[in-house]
């Protein structure tokens, strides 16, 4: 189920604009990969590459390629939707779809392509991804009751339930927590941890303590200056990035930001 | 000062309110626009109510003596005059309403998600243009151009799908039914709810959007999922507008329909409709006292069908912006 996502010669525009420059990188299976850096740098401009989100802004494309399971998800003929049914994503604010009861919410993503479910399966495919997003006990009394009825953690644990039913190899998250306290980030940060075991899954964070909480790898992006591209400049495991970066800049940034 | 308002607390809290109320109400700005908006309100509500007034006060007499009207060649009752009048006037609109819907929700979504920026803003530009075209010249262009060129494909219905009460009858040239009369109030009111449908989907949340695109779905999905839901109420208070304009339209539906009065159905058959609107503006001119009386009710009736009208559109508004 879950796959490594391999990174070669990625160069990603908004128009002419160079935001991120020639990213190569492995991101293992069945693993957590944290992505951090200063605001600007490119980070979640990158993630939204690798589910081609990022095309989805007029004028905005990437070259290079991104493997996933081997295959090229920028050749031709690759259809986007369908890399965004195998590549899944969390967004920074919780985003329930507003007209929608707990339950459509979680069954949105298979609803769609007229994709047919009878009762039992759709009732099951619910209970099953909202236990795995940990919401379970909390919703199952009020399944048919609007998803904006939640709090914020649980409507962004609403999204990842809604993320995980169809099913995906890969989970992508931009800053999940952004918007939340510290016990619903807690709650998020324990069921990105069992997750691993299903997805492979790349989280971008501003937070470094939850970085080294959650991560077994981490990525380090910077940008030289405005208006120049952002790189990657290191990545390695989570506890070595942390303790002893082989670059200079890593270090500079992770002992500024622990003073 | 300040040891006495301790020494006595309860004057103290007594007089501070009216104090500070003193204060924010001597602000010139806030008097004046207060003073403003509370006057120009009482002036609309006083406006519709005189004008309920006179339209009450001056159908009286056809109320009151409702029986026959002498001068008229068919003597009929006011039940009997108002309502066919009634009936074509909704029936027309209810029909323009449900071929215009459709339409401008389609050309909406093409301005506001599928048309390339380039196509988008002209496209916009000409829809708002539109909009602004007096109802005369759809007449015109309604009865000149369109009557003789809907003609083959009416009498194609007729002949194929006349077993479908709408379409069956006998249509005969030159067609000025009301399915020619809802056709150009359709082409009338396209751009108001156009215009009005593009507005509200382009304000779609952009992360309502997103999240809809990340779990695969295709344009149309999306904009099954998140545009259309999102932009329902807007939808519906669109339409509203239309059909309210479509209710009252009188120089159009004039200008293409030969007048008629009954409860058909068959809206390819020429000379059996007329709307409220177009009877009161080709018979006052030469009206009796009697007759002018009967058509001040019948403005009296239209008056207060679009009223409902806005009411029940306020509460769909309502309902669906809460759910
Ligand atoms: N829609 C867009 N159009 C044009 N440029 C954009 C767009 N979104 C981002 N950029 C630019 O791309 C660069 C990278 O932005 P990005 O949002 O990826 O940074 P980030 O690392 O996620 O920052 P943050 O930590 O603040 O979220 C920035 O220079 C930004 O101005
Ligand atoms: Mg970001």
């Amino acid at each position: 189920m879950a796959q490594a996502i391999n990174v070669e010669d990625l160069n990603i525009y908004y128009s002419e604009f160079l935001a991120v420059e020639n990213v190569n990188v492995t991101i293992q299976p069945r693993s957590v990969t944290a992505l951090i850096g200063p605001s600007g740098c490119g980070k979640s401009t990158f993630l939204r590459t690798l589910n081609r989100m990022h095309e989805v802004i007029p004028g905005a494309y990437a070259t290079g390629s991104v493997e996933i399971e081997g295959a090229n998800i920028y050749g031709s003929g690759v259809d986007p939707v369908n890399v965004r049914r195998r590549v899944g994503m969390v967004f920074q604010k919780p985003n329930p779809f507003p007209t929608m009861s707990i339950r459509d919410n979680v069954l949105a993503g298979v609803k769609l392509n007229n994709q047919r479910i009878s009762r039992s399966t759709a009732d099951e495919l619910v209970e099953s991804s909202l236990r795995g997003a940990n919401l379970w006990e909390e919703v199952k009394d009020r399944l048919d009751k609007p998803g904006m009825g939640l709090s914020g953690g649980q409507q962004q644990r609403l999204c990842i339930a809604r993320a995980i039913a169809v099913k995906p190899e890969v989970i992508l998250m931009d800053e999940p927590c952004s918007a939340l306290d510290p016990i619903s980030t807690l709650a998020i940060e324990d069921l990105i941890h069992e997750m691993k075991q299903d997805f492979t899954i790349v989280i971008v964070t501003h937070n470094m303590q939850q970085a080294s909480r959650v991560s077994d790898r981490t990525g380090f992006f910077n940008i030289a200056g405005t208006g120049k591209p952002g790189h990657l400049i290191e990545i390695d495991e989570t506890e070595k990035m942390f303790t002893n970066p082989e670059n200079k800049q890593t270090e500079d940034y992770i002992s500024g930001r622990f003073g | 000062m300040s040891t006495s308002a301790a020494a006595t607390p309860t004057p103290q809290k007594q007089s501070d309110p009216p104090e500070t109320k003193a204060r924010t109400a001597k602000r010139p700005g806030d008097l004046i626009f207060s003073g403003l908006s509370i006057g120009s309100g009482l002036l609309i509500f006083l406006t519709l109510l005189l004008v309920a007034v006179f339209l009450t006060i001056r159908s009286l007499p056809a109320i009151q003596s409702s029986r026959e009207v002498t001068g008229d060649a068919d003597a009929v009752s006011l039940l009997e005059y108002t309502a066919p009048l009634v009936f074509g006037t909704v029936f027309a609109a209810v029909l323009a309403l449900l071929m215009a819907v459709p339409v401008a929700v389609g050309i909406a979504l093409f301005i506001s998600h599928f048309a390339p920026r380039r196509l988008a803003t002209p496209l916009g530009f000409m829809i708002d243009l539109l909009a602004a075209v007096p109802s005369v010249v759809f007449g015109l262009w309604g009865g000149v151009w369109l009557v003789p060129r809907l003609e083959p494909l009416y009498m194609w219905l007729n002949t194929y799908l006349g077993w479908i009460p709408l379409f069956a009858g006998e249509p005969s040239a030159p067609m000025r039914n009301l399915a020619t009369a809802s056709v150009v109030l359709a082409v009338m009111i396209l751009p108001i709810i156009t215009a009005v449908s593009r507005e509200v989907f382009l304000q779609t949340p952009r992360l309502q959007e997103e999240a809809a695109l990340a779990l695969g779905a295709t344009r149309f999905e999306t904009i099954r999922t998140v545009v259309l839901p999102f932009g329902r109420s807007g939808v519906v208070s669109a339409s509203m507008l239309g059909l309210g304009r479509a209710l009252g339209e009188t120089m159009a539906v004039l200008m293409v329909l030969s007048p008629g009065s009954s409860f058909s159905l068959h809206i390819l058959e020429v000379g059996r409709h007329n709307s409220i609107a177009a009877n009161i503006a080709s018979q006052s001119a030469e009206a009796t006292p009697d007759v002018m009386a009967r058509l001040i009710f019948t403005g009296l009736v239209l008056f207060v069908i679009t009223f409902v009208i806005n009411a029940i559109a306020r509460a769909v508004v309502a309902r669906s912006t809460q759910g």
